[in-house]
């Protein structure tokens, strides 16, 4: 780990001047940046400390009904804030999907948003990436990329972003809150992260300095609590990034889909927004055929990054059929002891969607 | 530039002057308060071996620098067991061989107790071993690690209904 100065500004105001300088980075929990910073990936002059700011650290139901998440609430105790869990099931069961208990007590909300690839080319500063090293090349694109990415990639990067709890998060419209140098604004999170083009190793459609204040969920996305699933295919059981996920919402009027929901992780460089799987849906009865040509509709534009991931495509189609399987047969009173997992026990949908 | 200081660890406040801002909480136990009880496996927050509890929460002292936490009360393996009478976590391992070489032992102990204080798993054996996954165990001693901490949660539960 290099050297670097610290920092720990009381108010938002100074993060946001001290954070715009060259070189500096946000400090909350460091779950991910810290393990970046011990492998040479990142190396920050300055980190900013914000896990004393005032103010960040509540989850708070505003009048008109939206919920706002502040960027430093943990992981764990999101997930596990029963009134919270209730109105939004699917992101409750997307956070305990992911990383470790340990994890995530100390992650937070904002820095989720903010976690960088897991490609291990990234990650091997041997090799060559130009997310970590612009112009250097790709050396995903003709090496171990079984996991990389079937939608929206490039030939400077196929790497996908890692988030579970962003997935839920983009079906639901959330809106993040930010504070930059010019001032507060609220960037859909749907717009949020960028898909690599030319430039991948420009991440999110964040400034220097601009900081993550919260995450707001609005008054429509309770509307699916009663058939909302995150369904989550990992090589192995528990503490492993997604193969490939999808977060699946229902609002049901009767014995049909008024409105529904989907996006996939683990596919792209962004939490990946299914509309038309979503338009295909609206006023139908749900039965495994109108979910099976959903799942077509939303993994269309895919194509593999390489043959080696070729077989993710069909993967995601049947995570995300199933994943509205499970939605339709409603959410359950309990998040289940394995969260997302098709593995689990109980899931009270079919298996083989 | 040095940086002041406190935590309380195992209920004892200690003041430090910190050179380094890159000093982890797990360097700060092992290095500068000779708590080496605290493992260091992977140093990258995968394999658990450094779970400690701060301010009653369990996390991976590897990802967390010290300057970060001024103020924290933290709880090591060390700080557990009362004289020669071990925490029933620690007796509920030794009783269900819940290790064989034990590098992994204080993570796992400091994970289940934790784990149990959470109060999510109960005592459903998947629920535990999901609670449990974030602490790895080269020797595999699983099966005896979760009849240990099912067999915590009921003692730690049978006490609490004796102490209300």
């Amino acid at each position: 780990m290099n050297r670097f100065e610290y920092l720990r500004p009381a108010t938002a105001a100074d993060a946001v001047a001290a954070a715009a300088q060259p070189g500096a980075a946000y400090l909350a929990a460091g779950t991910n940046l810290l393990d970046l910073m011990k492998g040479g990936i990142a190396r920050p002059d300055t980190l900013v400390d914000i896990t004393r700011l005032p103010g960040l650290d509540t989850v708070e139901t505003l009048p008109d009904g939206s919920t706002r998440i502040g960027a430093l609430v943990r992981n764990a105790r999101l997930a596990h804030d029963a009134g919270f869990a209730r109105r939004y099931p699917a992101v409750a069961e997307a956070l305990l999907s992911g990383a470790s208990p340990q994890l995530r007590n100390a992650a937070t909300a904002g820095g989720n948003l903010l976690q960088r690839t897991r490609c291990t080319y990234f990650y091997d500063t041997a090799s060559a990436c130009n997310k970590r090293q612009p112009g250097s090349g790709c050396d995903a694109l003709h090496g171990d990329n079984r996991l990389h990415a079937v939608l929206g990639w490039s030939e400077r990067c196929i790497a996908t972003h890692p988030s579970d709890f962003c997935v839920p998060l983009a079906a639901l419209d959330a809106v993040v809150e930010t504070h930059g140098p010019a001032g507060p604004r609220e960037i859909p999170l749907e717009a949020f992260h960028l898909l690599p083009g030319d430039a991948p190793e420009r991440e999110t459609v964040l400034q220097p300095g601009e900081l993550i204040l919260a995450v707001r969920l609005p008054p429509q996305a309770a509307e699916f609590a009663a058939h909302s699933r995150y369904l989550k295919v990992r090589e192995r059981t528990s503490y492993a990034f997604a193969v490939a996920s999808a977060a699946a919402a229902l609002r049901m009027e009767g014995d049909r889909v008024a409105e529904a929901r989907i996006a996939l992780g683990g596919v792209a460089l962004k939490p990946w927004r299914a509309r038309e799987a979503e338009a295909l849906l609206a006023g139908q009865k749900p039965d495994a055929a109108l979910f099976r040509r959903a799942a077509d509709a939303a993994l269309a534009d895919a194509r593999p990054s390489a043959p080696a991931n070729a077989f993710k495509i069909e993967l995601a189609r049947r995570i995300v059929a199933r994943a509205l399987t499970l939605a339709a047969a409603g959410t359950p009173n309990r998040i289940p002891a394995l969260p997302a997992s098709p593995f689990a026990h109980q899931t009270g949908g079919a298996h083989h969607a | 530039m040095s940086s002041p200081l406190t935590l309380t660890v195992n209920g004892v406040q200690r003041r430090f002057d910190l050179d380094d801002p890159r000093v982890t909480l797990l360097d700060l136990l092992r290095e500068r308060l000779d708590l080496t009880g605290t493992k260091k496996g992977c140093d990258r927050g995968q394999c658990g071996a450094c779970t400690i509890l701060v301010d009653g929460q369990r996390i991976n002292s590897c990802l967390a620098l010290a300057i970060s936490h001024d103020g924290a009360d933290i709880l090591t393996i060390e700080g557990v067991a009362h004289g020669d009478a071990l925490h029933p976590v620690q007796a509920a391992f030794i009783q269900h061989d819940g290790f064989q070489c034990g590098f992994c032992t204080p993570g796992q102990i400091m994970s289940a107790i934790g784990l149990i204080r959470e109060g999510q798993a109960g005592d459903d054996p998947e629920r535990v071993r999901e609670g449990m996954s974030g602490n790895l165990c080269r020797c595999g001693a699983y099966a005896g690690i979760t009849e240990a901490v099912l067999e915590a949660h009921h003692t730690l539960n049978r006490k609490a209904e004796q102490a209300a």
